[in-house]
């Protein structure tokens, strides 16, 4: 999950706003170079400092593409050959984003690891002139500096980064599965120390600007500029260009140092550092950090600690080596492949593709002040929807408003937010216990209790006092929305928008349209969701919509597994070494056992023997003793405030033995057990795309690692099917169909690409 | 008028640019109208309304701005206060049972004399019968304090009104931590032995850490000159360009003491020192010297330098406000009307400092003027980059539009009518005070220099602003 987050934050970096300055560009164009025709690059020259602007047309970021490489290079070697031409400043005039990575397609596009090893050589030689560069070049960063980017930029000899959220650094390649290759595993630790080095490339995180002076990663900051005579963006960039041509001056002039002032912390650490011991013990510790946490699942983090230790006991020449052969061979790797599916699909779950709503959402209503509700609230008021919170009690509304007040302080504690941008947004909320402002509302979101005629009920009253163009969304993780819209007077404005909790860290939105279902109305929840930063899939109705379809046979086959004596913790340890997140029993406990129990019943009755399983005795037995899971403190594990590590509840022991059951000959080992939960997920979701309820594999996959935390490293369940063939699906499949029967007789869809040589992702 | 006349020729010769723009109007005039050029320029002859009391200002006075660790140092706020007000009595000889309300603004507060205007009134020996209250508004407090009583006359609850502001900023108030303050506060319940020593027991080293007063903007926690340098920075005011106009305030301060225009300033006995006569913050220097030094905020590019900035300034203001009927009728001479005010605010993050751009229109068009019917500008100098960069704002058709959602710009103020006499970065900047020095500048200028309509505008910290239209009262 941890993964998968962090790829939605190098999908925001991308996301940014696009625009074109041109009377900035055409300024200080002199000599013959400048008018050569070049489509990335823009050229020019002040005084002495040469200035590299790159804006690469028709996309919204930067990318390390073969045009711009070779446009870079040429235009390097011209400035390394002009004699007027003392020292060159790098910018890019695409506001938001000065080099967003690599081209993910040019690596894509590699047939063998060969292919992509000679691309990483390539990168690593350019790179290399650019820091052997005699006439120094100072990198002037303003947005996203990724991947490639970074590596780029730490080439340079000096970098000046603007100081505002947009502008992130960041070696993200881990989260694609693969490992920074144009010279980064080298570069890197020698820059920042080889703590911080590991930190950035292990865990792909984005480091904001300021940390990134502190860390040494840049060597000046540049305060973004309010409006003058120009927008604030374009005249920020202009300001950071101006401070840096005057820094590259400095620096060909010799009055600047790039020698960096060490603090004591930092000198002790690199002299600790300079002792073979010392460094083992860090590559051991590291390497143990990561064993635990990717589960042997991931091979490249593991790669990436490898090269960092190649270069720096072996020297330059052998990391290199290693960087680029690891990066080939990484490069191919289903994992990789996976990684990189779910960027893609990511991308794609980012747009609206029903077009911009009629009428722009403004004024949000939620009702129920609960976990969801205020959830919802939470993502909507600090994107700054105007939001009623409206709850049946005071006391219900005002644990509502807690939370949406604990949320964004916790933000304001980890210096996300100030207290006062806190306040502000804050101010976004109201919590109410009556429909007064509902009939400015342009959409309301309900988060009541799961039980229909209540549904019925708020929908009455809410559609007596909304105006006509509101939206009424429901927020339900099992109820059909059709039956919902049943007591509608107005259908069309009906739609499902399934939140997962925590909304605040859930990245995934499931939003699901009826027949009745207007394209507006689906355009319209689909511009909020995107608004509160969410990844969305749009489903048809049905039982269990997508989501909770494929989870529920999954969760029925958790409920047998436990019944057959497995015990919770062993089922936790073979699900996450699969690769989920968390384990199944313990998802049994978030979910709550409740809900498991409402959702199985509805699924049950709705889908027949195929989500049969477990005995849901086991799980109306646990509601009746009061084990609801973490909420109330008891399900399968005991939950204490304060208290980490997680004891397995005693009392569980009687009623599963009550329950249980013999284990099956030939189908119990533990990765039968593994393989029983994971088919039965993949076959349902796969029936969901053949029944229509799915549109594209991909929202399938999004939904699914987003949403269920399906093994990031999978891909999700149809990239799944791809890359580890259907037909061995298929046959685990029957195998476990002749032990237990229809549950796992696979769908026809699947038997299809088993049959032939079909794939989901082209 | 004739005085606006003799004006106009007195400053042709040197007052070249200012010339040349104007040259083109007396050609254009017909011949009747000849007779009084430069007053049909005018928009309106006056800005009196029917039906609305006239509200002047009898006199004001300050006591020397002083850089702060100076003279006054061991001084308390409402000792500089009750100077002003004592000089202000002796000043106009003001009965003091006339004064209805006395207000005062000032922005740090000495947490003893939170109502500084009572304690100061009551030392300067006003009537105990005389209400007093105090008003903060940042940098525009004294403007607050004097449009406040201008409400309070022109509504008919009151005809005269003593106006000022103090700020001391050689003191200010440094707290305990809240750690600390919470501890003491339950050491003060605790009834028993053991409840105290449970308490103390609690006590941490930190809790000792000392609070500072804010000296950054609460809602963005930028200190005022960093967003200064981004203002500058936006606008592309140059650090030459900020320095030469440093060097223009602190020459201009520097004639004006030495040909003692400042006339509103009235000594002060400090107890056990010597009597304060001037201002100690008016150094003109070169620009080669002010060249050397480093930025103060946004290091080492920044533009912003201590010599281009105001400093921090102890002093305080007093002014007396009438309603124009009961002057006449106690025999006052009037200096000046005070006449359509505004308040304004905007980003505090971005455009902290822009509101005199923002002011500047919206009271012209308030008092039907246009920028030109402007003969005397007395805008605050917080830092030359802040004002450089207004002029730019109120120069330019494209902010108008997109910020100020005005379809064209107003214009920037002719230099040759621009603080004239020294402003904030060369006389000094206390807080509290400078708006009733901004007016009393404004209004002595149009006795002295000739003219009709002054314009005062000043930008505050959060963001806000004020422009005040002060008209010339007839001689």
């Amino acid at each position: 999950m941890v993964a998968s987050r962090a790829i939605g934050s190098l999908g925001r970096a991308t996301a940014s706003r696009m625009f074109r300055c041109p009377g900035y560009i055409c300024r200080n164009f002199t000599g013959s170079s400048a008018l050569r025709s070049r489509t990335h690059i823009n050229f020019g020259v002040k005084g002495d400092v040469a200035v590299v602007r790159l804006n690469s047309p028709n996309s919204k970021v930067n990318t390390l593409n073969k045009e711009l490489q070779s446009e870079f290079m040429e235009v390097m070697n011209e400035i390394w050959a002009s004699d007027q031409i003392r020292s060159a400043v790098l910018i890019s005039t695409k506001p938001g984003c000065f080099i967003a990575g690599a081209d993910i397609n040019m690596i894509a596009s590699c047939k063998s690891h060969e292919e992509v090893t000679r691309i990483s050589q390539e990168g690593q030689r350019m790179f290399e002139k650019l820091e052997k560069s005699t006439k120094p070049i100072v990198a002037a960063i303003s947005g996203a500096c990724l991947g490639g980017g970074l590596e780029l930029a730490i080439s340079c000899q000096y970098r000046i980064a603007t100081k505002d959220r947009k502008t992130v650094l960041g070696a993200p390649e881990v989260l694609l599965g693969i490992l920074p290759g144009a010279g980064g595993t080298q570069r890197l630790p020698k820059m920042v120390g080889l703590p911080a080095a590991f930190d950035m490339m292990l865990t792909g995180r984005n480091i904001r600007a300021d940390r990134a002076k502190r860390m040494g990663l840049v060597d000046q900051l540049v305060e973004p500029l309010g409006p003058g005579l120009k927008p604030p963006e374009e005249r920020t960039i202009e300001y950071l260009e101006e401070v840096a041509v005057n820094f590259a001056k400095g620096l060909s002039d010799k009055k600047i140092s790039i020698k960096r002032d060490k603090g004591l912390v930092e000198k002790l650490t690199s002299y600790a550092l300079s002792i073979p011991f010392v460094r083992q013990q860090v590559y051991k510790k590291v390497e143990e950090k990561v064993r635990k946490q990717t589960k042997g699942l991931y091979p490249a983090p593991l790669k990436i600690i490898d090269v960092v230790k190649t270069g720096i006991e072996q020297g330059n020449d052998a990391g290199y080596l290693s960087e680029s052969q690891k990066f080939g061979e990484l490069a191919m790797t289903k994992e990789s492949k996976a990684l990189v599916g779910l960027y893609h699909g990511q991308v794609l779950c980012k747009k609206n593709k029903f077009g911009a709503p009629q009428k722009e959402v403004k004024d949000l209503a939620i009702l129920g002040a609960g976990l969801m509700g205020a959830g919802i609230a939470q993502v909507s008021v600090d994107k700054g929807l105007k939001t009623i919170l409206k709850d049946a009690t005071l006391t219900g509304l005002g644990r509502g408003q807690q939370q949406v007040f604990k949320g964004l302080n916790d933000k304001v504690k980890k210096k996300a937010l100030t207290s006062f941008e806190r306040d502000s947004i804050f101010s976004n909320l109201t919590g109410q216990l009556d429909y007064q402002g509902f009939e400015k509302a342009d959409m309301v979101i309900e988060a009541v209790f799961e039980d229909l005629s209540l549904k019925h009920r708020v929908l009455k009253e809410v559609e007596a006092v909304i105006p006509g163009h509101c939206v009424f969304a429901s927020n339900t993780s099992a109820l059909p929305i059709n039956e919902i819209a049943a007591a509608s007077k107005r259908p069309e404005k009906v739609i499902g928008m399934h939140y997962f909790s925590p909304v605040d860290k859930m990245q995934l939105l499931e939003i699901i349209t009826t027949d009745k279902t207007s394209k507006d109305t689906t355009a319209s929840a689909v511009a909020v969701g995107l608004k509160q930063g969410k990844v969305i899939i749009v489903v048809k109705d049905g039982p269990g919509f997508y989501t909770t379809r494929c989870l529920a046979p999954m969760m029925s086959e958790v409920l047998r597994i436990l019944q057959e004596g497995v015990e919770p913790k062993k089922l936790d340890s073979l699900t996450t070494s699969f690769g989920f997140p968390v384990g199944a029993a313990t998802l049994v406990d978030e979910v709550g056992v409740d809900v498991a129990k409402h959702v199985s019943e509805d699924l049950g009755k709705a889908f027949g023997e195929r989500f049969e399983g477990g005995n849901i005795e086991l799980l109306k037995e646990m509601v009746s003793r009061g084990f609801l899971g973490r909420k109330s403190g008891k399900g399968f594990y005991i939950y204490q405030e304060g208290v980490k590590t997680k004891n397995v509840n005693s009392d569980m022991d009687g009623i599963l033995a009550s329950l249980k059951v013999p284990p099956k000959y030939g189908v119990s080992s533990d990765e039968d057990i593994q393989y029983r939960l994971v088919t039965r997920f993949v076959n349902e979701a796969i029936m969901c795309l053949q029944e229509g309820i799915l549109a594209t594999p991909t929202e399938g996959d999004i939904g699914a690692v987003f949403g269920l935390g399906f093994p990031p490293c999978l891909g999700g369940p149809f990239r799944f099917v791809d890359l580890y063939g259907a037909q061995k699906i298929v046959d685990r499949l029957r195998k476990f169909e002749a032990a237990y029967g229809k549950q796992f007789t696979p769908c026809q869809l699947l038997i299809d690409h088993a049959n032939s040589a079909n794939k989901f992702y082209q | 008028m004739t005085s606006i006349l003799t004006y106009t020729f007195k400053n042709l010769p040197n007052a070249s640019k200012w010339a040349l723009r104007f040259s083109v109007r007396p050609l254009s005039c017909s011949s009747q109208l000849r007779a009084a050029p430069a007053a049909q320029t005018k928009s309106k002859k006056t800005l009196a309304k029917p039906n609305i009391r006239n509200i002047v200002v009898v006199d004001g006075v300050r006591i020397p701005f002083l850089q702060s660790g100076t003279s006054y140092k061991d001084l308390m706020p409402h000792d500089l206060a009750r100077a002003a007000l004592s000089g202000l009595l002796h000043r106009t000889n003001v009965p003091k049972d006339v004064v209805d309300y006395i207000i005062f603004g000032t922005v740090i507060q000495e947490v003893k004399t939170s109502n500084v205007a009572r304690e100061a009134a009551l030392g300067a020996g006003f009537s105990d019968k005389t209400p007093a209250h105090t008003v903060t508004m940042a940098c525009i407090s004294a403007n607050q304090a004097m449009t406040t009583g201008v409400g309070l006359i022109a509504s008919g609850q009151c005809d005269v009104v003593a106006a000022g502001g103090v700020e001391l900023m050689s003191d200010v108030p440094i707290r305990h931590s809240r750690k600390m303050r919470k501890m003491m506060l339950d050491l003060n319940k605790a009834k028993t032995l053991g409840q105290r020593l449970s308490l103390l027991s609690k006590f941490r080293l930190n809790f000792l850490s000392p609070e500072l007063p804010a000296v950054a903007e609460f809602s963005t926690s930028e200190t005022m000159g960093h967003s200064a340098d981004r203002l500058a920075a936006a606008f592309a005011v140059s650090r030459a360009d900020q320095d030469e106009y440093a060097l223009r305030s602190h020459s201009l301060a520097k004639k004006a003491q030495d040909e003692g225009l400042l006339s509103d300033i009235v000594p002060f006995k400090v107890p056990g020192k010597d009597t304060v006569t001037k201002d100690n913050g008016i150094r003109p220097s070169s620009l080669e010297q002010m060249a050397k030094l480093k930025p103060a905020f946004i290091k080492p590019y920044g533009t912003v330098t201590a010599a281009n900035s105001s400093f921090l300034t102890d002093g305080a203001s007093a002014m007396l406000i009438m309603a124009e009927e009961k002057a006449l009728a106690m025999g006052y001479k009037p200096k000046a009307y005070l006449r359509d005010f505004v308040y304004v605010s905007q980003d505090p993050k971005d455009q902290l400092l822009l509101g005199p751009t923002y002011a500047t229109p919206k009271v012209l068009e308030k008092a039907g003027l246009t920028l030109n019917d402007i003969d005397a500008f007395e805008f605050h100098e917080a830092f030359s980059g802040q004002i450089l960069a207004n002029f730019k704002a109120m120069d330019s058709d494209w902010f108008a539009q997109n910020y100020m959602g005005r379809k064209t710009k107003v214009g920037s103020p002719p230099l040759e009518k621009f603080n004239n006499w020294g402003g904030s970065l060369s006389l000094g900047h206390p807080f509290g005070a400078t708006g009733c020095r901004l007016v009393m500048a404004a209004a002595n200028r149009l006795r002295k220099e000739g003219g009709q309509y002054g314009l005062v505008a000043a930008c505050a910290a959060g963001g806000q602003g004020h422009a005040m239209i002060v008209e010339a009262y007839p001689k």
